[in-house]
Parts: C-alpha cells; sequence; structure tokens
C-alpha cells in the first residue's frame, strides 16, 4: 500500500522550543515557524521547508501518494573523508527517515493532477547523487506516461561529490528526460527555494519549462563563498537571490509561500495538460 | 627529437615532482647524444642503454602514478590544446566568433574545420599556451556566453549537416559575480539539455582538465573519450579538498577518493574509452597524441554517420538516462515484485519498460511507523 503524508514522523522539522532567524536575527518559537510555512513572521524570510511540510503545504490534502521508494543510495566509490559516505547517509536517513534527498511522487493541486518531485535540503544539503537523479528522471519519464505536468522543488547545494562523476552525470540524466518530456509537449515547473545551487540549478531546476524563485532565496552556479575566493571582492548587495535574478532576467516569477499553491494550479491552468484534466 | 631538444629550457622547469628519476637519466641520455654527435668515438651501445633505461623506468614511473600525478600531467604545461589540436589536426579551419547577443567569450573556441576528409564544427575550451594568452581565456573558464556560443553553433551545425567535435579543458565554469547574473547555471542546464536534440552526430574528449557542469556543458555526445591521462570529476580535487577537508593540502587525497581518472571511469561507462598518450604523457609528444586523438575521433565519426538521426538521438538519449545505474538502481526496474508490478520486465534498458516498472507505488517502509 501506497503511503499518504501524516502517517510517519515529521522528522524534517525543526528541533527545539525556539529558533533564531539567520536574516533578521529575532527568535522565534518552532511552533510559530512550522504554523507560518517556515517564513519568518519578523522579516518575512522563507527560510527552508522541510520535503514533508513542502508536500502538505502545496498539494490538496491527503492527495500525495509516494512513488520510487525502494530506491537506495550506495557508496559505489568507498568514498571516505573524516567519516565515509556510507556513515553519512546511515546518519541521514535515521535524521530525515527517508532514503535520500528526493521525495517524488503523484499528487493533485487544487485538482490538477501532477508529477511532484522534492528536494529535501535535511537530507545532506539536498545534494544529488545518483538515486536523486534516477528519482527525478523517472518522476519527469511518469509525468510523460500519465500526461500530466510535472513540478520540481528545489532546495540543494548541488551535486553530491561523494559521488563523483557519477553524480555530474545526473545532471545530463535528468535533462534527457526533460528533454524528452518537451519534445512530447510535456509541461514542467521548476521551484527553486532557499538554497538551490551548484549542480541542480546548472541542470532540471533551470532546465524546465518555468522557473519560480521563492522570496529571498539564495540561487546560483557557485556558492557566494567560492565566488568571494576567486574575485577577492565584496559581493554586491542582494546577490544571487531571486529578485536579484528576477532583475537579470533569469527567473520568470517569484512566488511567495503563501501565494504558491493558488500560483501554481493557475499555471496549470494554462498548461495544455490542465486543460485536460479539467475538461 | 630535434623539436625536443629546442624547447629543452622550458622543459626542465616543468618537469613534474614525480617525473625527477626519469629526468636524471634523460639528461644523462641528452648530454650522449650531444657528446656522439662530436667525437668520432662509437657511444652507440651506452645510448642504447640509456634509452632502454629510459623507456622502462617510463613506463615503471608511470604505470604507479597516483590520481593527483594525473591530474598533475592533465595540466602540464606542455600538453597539447585545443589551439594544438586545430595546428596539427584541422584543415580549412573558419573560427565563428560570438553568442549573437552579448559577446564572444575566448574560453571556447567554435569553428568549422576539416579533419582528414570529414568536415566538421568544432567546439573546445581554450586555455592559452602563455600568461597573456592564459589571461585572455580565462585560463579555459566559460562565462555563460561561452555556453550560448557553443549551443548557438552547434545548431548551426545541426542545419548545415556537419557532424560535432567537442574538445574539454577546464577547470571548471566560472564563478564569478558577471557570470551569476548572465545565468551560468540556466546556460549549462540549456546546453545539457539542448544537446540531446541535435540531430548529428557528436563526439567528445577531455583533452586535459574536465571540471564538473563547465565540462558537461559541452559533452553530452554519442561518444565521450578521454586522454589517458586527463580527468573528469563533478568538482577540482582543490575544491573538494577545501570543502571535505577544509584545506588545499586535502588535494591528494581529494584526487583519490573522487575517482576522477580514466580507469574508473570507464568501468563506470561514464566514458567509452581512454585514448592512449605516448609515453611519458602527452606533454612529451604532443604531435603523437594529437594523432592518436585525430584518428579515434574519425572513427567515432565513421560510425555515428552510418546511423539515421532517429536512432542516434535514441542512442544517446538511452546512454545518458541508463549510465552508472547500480544494481540495485537496476533492480528496482527489473524486479516486480518491488514495484508491485506483476510482469517481469526483460530488458532493463528498454526506456519504455523501466517507466512501466515505475508506474506504481510502492510499499511503506514498516520500521518508521
Ligand atoms: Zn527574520
Amino acid at each position: 500500500m501506497a503511503w499518504r503524508i501524516g502517517r510517519k514522523k515529521k522528522k524534517d522539522m525543526p528541533t527545539g522550543i525556539w529558533s533564531k532567524c539567520s536574516e533578521c536575527g529575532s527568535t522565534i518559537y518552532n511552533k510559530e515557524l512550522v504554523a507560518s510555512s517556515m517564513v519568518c513572521p519578523n522579516c518575512g524570510f522563507h527560510h527552508t521547508v522541510g520535503g514533508r511540510q513542502r508536500i502538505e503545504m502545496t498539494v490538496d490534502p491527503g492527495s500525495f501518494i509516494e512513488h520510487f521508494t525502494d530506491l537506495r543510495p550506495e557508496d559505489r566509490l568507498n568514498f571516505v573523508d573524516k567519516v565515509s559516505y556510507a556513515e553519512k547517509l546511515e546518519k541521514a536517513q535515521a535524521k530525515t527517515g527517508n532514503s535520500d534527498a528526493c521525495i517524488a511522487g503523484v499528487a493533485k493541486i487544487q485538482e490538477h493532477e501532477v508529477v511532484l518531485s522534492i528536494l529535501d535540503f535535511a537530507f545532506m544539503g539536498g545534494s544529488m547523487g545518483e538515486v536523486v537523479g534516477e528519482k527525478i528522471a523517472r518522476a519527469i519519464e511518469l509525468a510523460e506516461e500519465k500526461k500530466c505536468p510535472v513540478i520540481i522543488f528545489s532546495a540543494s547545494g548541488g551535486a553530491r561529490m561523494h559521488e563523483g562523476a557519477i553524480s555530474l552525470m545526473q545532471l545530463a540524466k535528468t535533462c534527457a528526460a526533460l528533454n524528452r518530456f518537451k519534445e512530447k509537449g510535456g509541461f514542467s515547473i521548476s521551484v527553486m527555494t532557499n538554497p538551490t545551487t551548484g549542480g541542480v540549478t546548472a541542470s532540471f531546476a533551470s532546465a524546465c519549462d518555468i522557473l519560480i524563485g521563492e522570496p529571498g532565496a539564495l540561487i546560483g552556479f557557485a556558492g557566494p563563498r567560492v565566488i568571494q575566493n576567486t574575485i577577492r571582492q565584496e559581493l554586491p548587495e542582494g546577490f544571487q537571490r531571486a529578485e536579484f535574478l528576477l532583475e537579470k532576467g533569469q527567473l520568470d516569477l517569484i512566488v511567495p509561500r503563501e501565494e504558491m499553491r493558488e500560483k501554481l494550479s493557475t499555471l496549470l491552468d494554462y498548461s495544455a495538460h490542465g486543460n485536460r484534466v479539467r475538461a | 627529437m630535434a623539436s625536443q631538444k629546442k624547447k629543452k629550457s622550458a622543459e626542465t622547469s616543468n618537469i613534474l615532482p614525480f617525473e625527477k628519476p626519469l629526468e636524471e637519466v634523460r639528461s644523462r641520455l641528452e648530454e650522449l647524444e650531444a657528446l656522439a654527435g662530436k667525437t668520432s668515438q662509437d657511444l652507440g651501445e651506452e645510448l642504447e642503454f640509456y634509452r632502454d633505461r629510459l623507456n622502462r623506468l617510463t613506463k615503471e614511473v608511470y604505470s604507479d602514478i597516483t590520481p593527483w600525478n594525473r591530474v598533475q600531467v592533465a595540466r602540464h604545461p606542455d600538453r597539447p590544446l585545443v589551439s594544438d589540436f586545430i595546428d596539427h589536426c584541422c584543415e580549412n579551419w573558419v573560427e565563428l566568433h560570438g553568442d549573437g547577443s552579448f559577446a564572444d567569450d575566448r574560453a571556447i573556441v567554435t569553428g568549422l574545420a576539416t579533419l582528414g576528409t570529414q568536415r566538421v564544427l568544432l567546439v573546445g575550451h581554450r586555455k592559452g599556451r602563455d600568461t597573456k594568452g592564459r589571461m585572455a581565456c580565462n585560463f579555459g573558464s566559460a562565462h555563460p556566453e561561452g555556453y550560448r556560443k557553443a549551443l548557438q553553433k552547434m545548431r548551426l551545425a545541426e542545419h548545415m549537416g556537419l557532424p560535432i567535435v567537442c574538445l574539454i579543458n577546464t577547470p571548471g565554469a566560472y564563478p564569478g559575480v558577471a557570470a551569476e547574473e548572465r545565468g551560468q547555471a540556466r546556460a549549462i542546464a540549456e546546453n545539457i539539455r539542448d544537446m540531446f536534440a541535435l540531430k548529428v552526430p557528436v563526439v567528445a574528449v577531455i583533452l586535459g582538465e574536465g571540471g564538473s557542469g563547465g565540462a558537461l556543458g559541452i559533452a553530452v555526445a554519442d561518444r565521450v573519450g578521454m586522454m589517458e591521462n586527463s580527468w573528469y570529476s563533478v568538482i577540482s580535487p582543490e575544491g573538494c579538498a577545501s570543502i571535505l577537508w577544509h584545506s588545499a593540502d586535502g588535494r591528494e587525497k581529494a584526487a583519490e577518493a573522487l575517482q576522477l581518472t580514466s580507469e574508473p571511469l570507464l568501468r563506470l561507462g561514464i566514458v567509452d574509452k581512454a585514448i592512449t598518450e605516448p609515453s611519458g604523457g602527452a606533454h612529451r609528444d604532443p604531435e603523437g597524441a594529437l594523432e592518436e586523438l585525430k584518428e579515434q575521433i574519425l572513427f567515432w565519426l565513421d560510425e555515428l554517420l552510418a546511423l539515421p538521426p532517429e536512432q542516434l538521438l535514441e542512442e544517446r538519449h538511452l546512454k545518458f538516462r541508463n549510465m552508472t545505474r547500480s544494481i540495485s538502481v537496476l533492480e528496482t526496474a527489473m524486479n516486480p515484485a518491488q514495484t508491485g508490478h506483476e510482469e517481469p520486465l526483460p530488458d532493463p534498458f528498454s526506456a519504455s519498460e523501466r517507466r512501466a516498472a515505475s508506474l506504481e507505488p510502492t510499499q511503506e517502509p514498516d520500521s518508521e511507523a
């Protein structure tokens, strides 16, 4: 039997009683933060949302059916830095209750059937290894099969270096699937949330039909620290934030979290698939 | 070789640390050769002895080099560059500049070239040989307009019915303010996606450095090769070291851990072939290395030009779609019990069946309840 939201312990919620907002420094009760969809009540910053909470706040209640849960990552290169990759995987699995950083499945958004794919930053920084790449590709192919749109939410530090060139090849794998989907008339939406960088931004997250950013989200190819180390200058104000990208012509639109479901539904209405579903 | 003697002073300063034992024998040999030219004494036997010794020692040293040594060879200042390939292997070269909207990025060169009798579009990272040249090419690190230029010219090649040859040699796409402003990530993403749609054969070879998305942005191809002593990975050893080992000193360890050399990449199916370099590395005999490279490219183009475009596109798609799938990932596509699918799936590499296998929702893991 497929499982639904709410049946599982929510392990991707903030722990402790209160958190400090990284943007404005104010102290917020975690209950309040979760209730406000992780948007700071003081400054409005859109903090990273856990994968499960994202599903809950995006789809019609109870409509999400998860797929591809049998895919499990492996430490194929026997990658060891201070600890082994295998150990890191186990820790991340215990912490999040998920097998890897991608959660994918079928859901409804205001009655529109969609395939939804979400990168969970809580799992090794949402990084993309083989299983994440495979799940994204399968999600796109599932949408192709079901003739419905695919929506991908990203929060990721990029490709997972513990899988070496295998993780690099996931850029190609996910784009191969998107190219095919596009050729067959599929409609894809990418939502980039704080933060989305590296090989994720440089592949499927920027290769969808419509590119959405959440307010204030850090979105870029190289991380700000890497850039600062390269150019050895102060970075401009607001650099690599969603608003900056929009101004530079790199995003189609910015959608605040509280309007996300509504806006996605409107976009789905416009897509050919959306019409078909409605008819 | 005369050309090598002329370059001797330059080479001496370009000796890699692990090559030092070789250099001692080589300089002894060169002394003897010089002496043999001046004297009537027969030094044949001694020359033979040192030549033999140098050959054997070269093989020995190179059979045992570390991944980090490979990275050093890949960056050797005398290693053949894309510009050398153009000079040495291409006739009727016509460079085509610019992305058609913003600028001409010198870190990526594009142009029409004739390899033997085969006309192609050549796309390659340009690194520059001397300091001035390197700076002009931004050390092979392209900006978004470089990737957009490449894609624009590749579409031109498709229009003209010319196959495409991509030579990769970059430490990575440039991480800078302007690059981000102009959409570095998006330019690379669009290249990767749209190269799957090019209806002409594409061959890519990693010449020296294959740094991450900056390399892959022109490396989605029907055949992917790498020179024996090149590297290809998701991050440079230095970048990886600074993140995981918190210092650049970890680069040897990072090079090892990343498995960025040709052997593991061949085993994983990420590259189709490691192109043999002359003994002692391509920097010892650049022309020999380039000849070998040219032959391999022409061989692949021959194979690919025989395929109808639909088959070419389907095979390119499947190549990357199924690339590096681990046994467990393959099993979930094959094993009907795990996916709730009733019928066995005979061919794990068939796209339609793989998709069918993943249609049904899967079991909830009991342990989490
Ligand atoms: Zn705040």
